[in-house]
């Protein structure tokens, strides 16, 4: 049987190999190649080495204010995100009365798309915001919270439901010993209940770090960078290069890699970190 | 192994079909189509070589047209057919997503089956697609424009852009309300030849604020929209005013840094907006331009600046209690020279014809075009008002008689003032440096009207933007 899996590999193989090189590995190496030109179009690139690159870190860009702005929120989000799904894990893991029907109504919002997201909660916070005579657009400050909510509300109903799921597979027997030995109710949290999700809480912060890391449609439609860019996110920033200016296709394309590099290096120390914690049963 | 490698081919060999295959299916129904077409179209040409040429001049070229304006599509996919019915070439119209231009023409040229016509916005669009522009200056397009000067030229004195419309804009206003504050006892003034310049349209609106209950208005101008993505007609329109002065001072047309000579004009009429609007201050950021349509159309305010697009806005507001006798223009009083200046009068919209597409090709889209111009079916296409079937274009060649005009109250009112004696105020803003350079300007108002930013300080951002952003597309 493996002899016939290993003979036949490159069969079930090749379809999905060539379908990966169409859809991303040849565009992705074709993508840094344009970082080092410049181009109007994919067809008539011109080699210009590393010149977009020292652009896209020229002052003006706002590339490094983009990605201070990026890091704050990612903090916050990625913190209330998993501590508030966590928590309402928590309380529908317990045998209460219409839990499915709760993880349904928090799981709704994951499947609403970003920019509709963007703005409807413009609409709303707008709305509240309009008694004091303001709009989100008036202090960055507005904006920075109201991304923080959004993304909330769009993502606790889907790591809630990976914690469900890791919860319900903590094994009773070790609930149940640590009950004898006397365990309080947040020693058996702290001590039995989280090393044994520690799996869903890698895959969690992965999700919540690099979508908050990578957000776009939701910072385009809330504030779009509004007011001075402020609130303007990394992603948003390379779009605003790479269509806002003559010219600046390659910076932007440049100002992508790095991105590119910084999002998969948070990423793999993150996985690193957090997998050292997960247990064996 | 020899085994494996011939297995390893022969599945190479079937996923190639199979991709090939997906691509076909998918492709089917535009370019397979089209080819289909020129099949046929080559059969044809075969069959009757001898008794067909004159009626086929293009020979097997074929048009594929990248339009701009999303609310006119279904109007060029009938213009596509007729032409296609009358003379046998294929055209075919595809229409960007609103505010997509320039993402989706960047895709579609670098496609093999690449647009042969296409749209740029002034000099500025020019630099970017110059590698894909061809000179117009013998074709009909260029040759019958009412003044050349407005084809966008290039560094060889070449005509590389033409323009297929123009438009104006200004401060579009409901006679009605005028009417009513003008027999209100101790009114300003009495008609509207009495606002002829800034300071008495500045007492006039001041006046009318004052007695707004008695005409039923929340504001005299509609709310300043200053969303993100929607403070064009400030950062883009407005800031053409104080431009154009500029320019007209120093004898240019283009400048890589300016000084904003008449930024305290052009603050005074944004100020003279926002104080009297319908909105307060606070909340402009919050508005988009449709809102603010939508409260002129319901007779909510007296005033808004917008252009002559903006009829079809209006009309279309469900409830609007404008009517198209009421709706007039007026020149954006600049507080520089009144007495002589008329309204905004340009175009953002200038036809290319992609060089680098096959010869026929070329030939059939320059014949398309000229057809659109010169034949009595392609003009009223280009003219009739959209309710009419037609694109509504103000079409600047002179091919188009008077009769032939766009019948949209404002076309008409725009027709009026070119012809009033007094000067156009040309677009300057197709100079602009970029987009970010717009972007930013109107950021930068925002903070104005939030009070985050004083005067001076908006002021000396837009001079530094400006020799920042220009500076960088020298690049």
């Amino acid at each position: 049987m493996e002899k016939t899996l290993k003979k036949y590999f490159p069969v079930f193989v090749l379809p999905t190999l060539i379908a990966f090189s169409f859809s991303f590995l040849i565009p992705f190496v074709q993508g840094v190649y344009l970082s080092f030109c410049n181009f109007t179009t994919v067809g008539n690139a011109e080699w210009t080495g590393l010149n977009n690159y020292k652009l896209a870190f020229s002052e003006g860009q706002g590339f490094g204010k983009a990605f201070l702005f990026t890091a704050a929120f990612t903090v916050v989000a990625v913190i209330t995100i998993n501590v508030f799904a966590f928590c309402v894990a928590l309380l529908l893991t317990r045998k209460l009365k219409g839990t499915n029907f709760f993880r349904t109504v928090f799981f709704m919002p994951n499947l609403i798309g970003g920019i509709v997201l963007g703005y409807t909660w413009q609409q709303m916070i707008n709305a509240v915001l309009f008694k004091y005579g303001v709009t989100i657009v008036s202090n960055p400050k507005y904006g920075f919270i109201g991304l923080v909510l959004l993304m909330n509300w769009q993502m606790i109903g889907y790591m809630m439901i990976i914690y469900i799921a890791g919860l319900q597979n903590v094994p009773g027997e070790l609930i149940e010993a640590a009950q004898i030995d006397g365990a309080t109710g947040l020693q058996t949290l702290f001590r039995v209940k989280l090393p044994m999700v520690m799996p869903s809480v890698t895959i969690c912060i992965f999700l919540t770090l690099s979508n908050s890391f990578k957000l776009f449609d939701q910072n385009l439609a809330l504030t779009a960078g509004a007011p001075m860019r402020k609130t303007e996110m990394l992603a948003l920033n390379i779009f605003d290069t790479f269509y806002g200016k003559n010219g600046y296709q390659g910076v932007g394309q440049a100002k992508a890699v790095v991105f590119f590099v910084v999002v998969a290096a948070i990423a793999v120390v993150q996985l690193y970190f957090t997998r050292r914690k997960e247990v064996e049963q | 192994m020899k085994r494996k490698v011939v297995s390893l081919m022969m599945v190479t060999a079937i996923s190639a079909a199979l991709l090939a295959g997906c691509g076909n299916d998918k492709g089917g129904s535009d370019a397979g189509k089209e080819n289909n077409d020129n099949q046929t179209q080559d059969v044809e040409d075969n069959n009757s070589d001898d008794t067909n040429e004159a009626e086929k001049p293009t020979g097997e070229g074929s048009v594929y047209y990248m339009n701009f304006k999303p609310e006119v599509d279904a109007i060029w996919q009938d213009i596509a057919a007729a032409y296609t019915e009358s003379t046998g070439v294929p055209v075919k119209v595809v229409t960007a997503a609103s505010g997509q231009y320039e993402a989706t023409l960047r895709t579609e040229i670098a496609g093999t089956n690449a647009p042969t016509l296409f749209q740029i916005n002034g000099p500025v669009g020019y630099q970017n697609w110059k590698d894909y522009c061809l000179d117009l200056s013998d074709t009909d397009l260029y040759k019958n424009l009412s003044d050349q000067s407005l084809a966008v030229t290039g560094d060889d004195g070449g005509a590389y852009g033409i323009p297929y419309t123009v438009e104006a804009y200004g401060i579009i206003y409901n006679n009605a309300i005028m009417e009513k504050y003008f027999a209100l006892e101790g009114a300003v003034a009495k008609s509207m030849d009495e606002i002829n310049s800034f300071d008495t349209l500045k007492a006039v609106v001041e006046d009318m604020t004052a007695k707004k209950d008695d005409l039923g208005i929340q504001g005299v101008f509609a709310s300043t929209s200053l969303l993100p993505g929607e403070d064009w007609r400030w950062q883009t329109h407005l800031a053409n005013l104080p431009i154009y002065y500029e320019y007209k001072d120093a004898g240019v047309g283009d400048m890589a840094e300016i000084e904003f000579k008449y930024s305290d004009n052009y603050r005074n009429i944004l100020d003279l907006y926002m104080d009297n609007s319908v909105s307060a201050k606070g909340l402009l950021g919050s508005i988009d331009v449709a809102g603010s349509m939508a409260e002129f159309a319901l007779g909510q305010c007296a005033m808004i600046q917008n252009g002559n697009w903006g009829w079809g806005q209006i009309s279309d507001v469900s409830g609007n209690t404008v009517v198209a006798e009421d709706v007039k223009f007026m020149p954006i009083y600049f507080g520089v020279d009144d007495a002589n200046q008329g309204l905004c009068v340009g175009t953002e919209n200038f036809w290319c014809i992609n060089s680098q597409a096959s010869e026929a090709d070329i030939q059939a889209t320059k014949d398309f075009v000229s057809w659109l111009i010169t034949s009595d079916e392609g003009k009223a296409y280009m003219s009739k008002s959209t309710d009419e079937g037609g694109l509504g274009n103000a079409a600047p060649f002179t091919t188009f008689t008077e009769a032939e005009r766009s019948s949209d109250p404002l076309a008409v009112e725009m027709y009026k003032w070119m012809e009033s004696g007094k000067t156009s105020v040309s677009w300057n803003f197709t100079s602009f440096p970029s987009q970010t350079f717009k972007d930013n300007f109107g950021n930068a108002l925002l903070e104005y009207a939030n009070g985050n930013m004083t005067w001076d300080e908006v002021a000396s951002y837009v001079v530094e933007q400006w020799a920042a952003e220009k500076a960088a597309a020298a690049q």
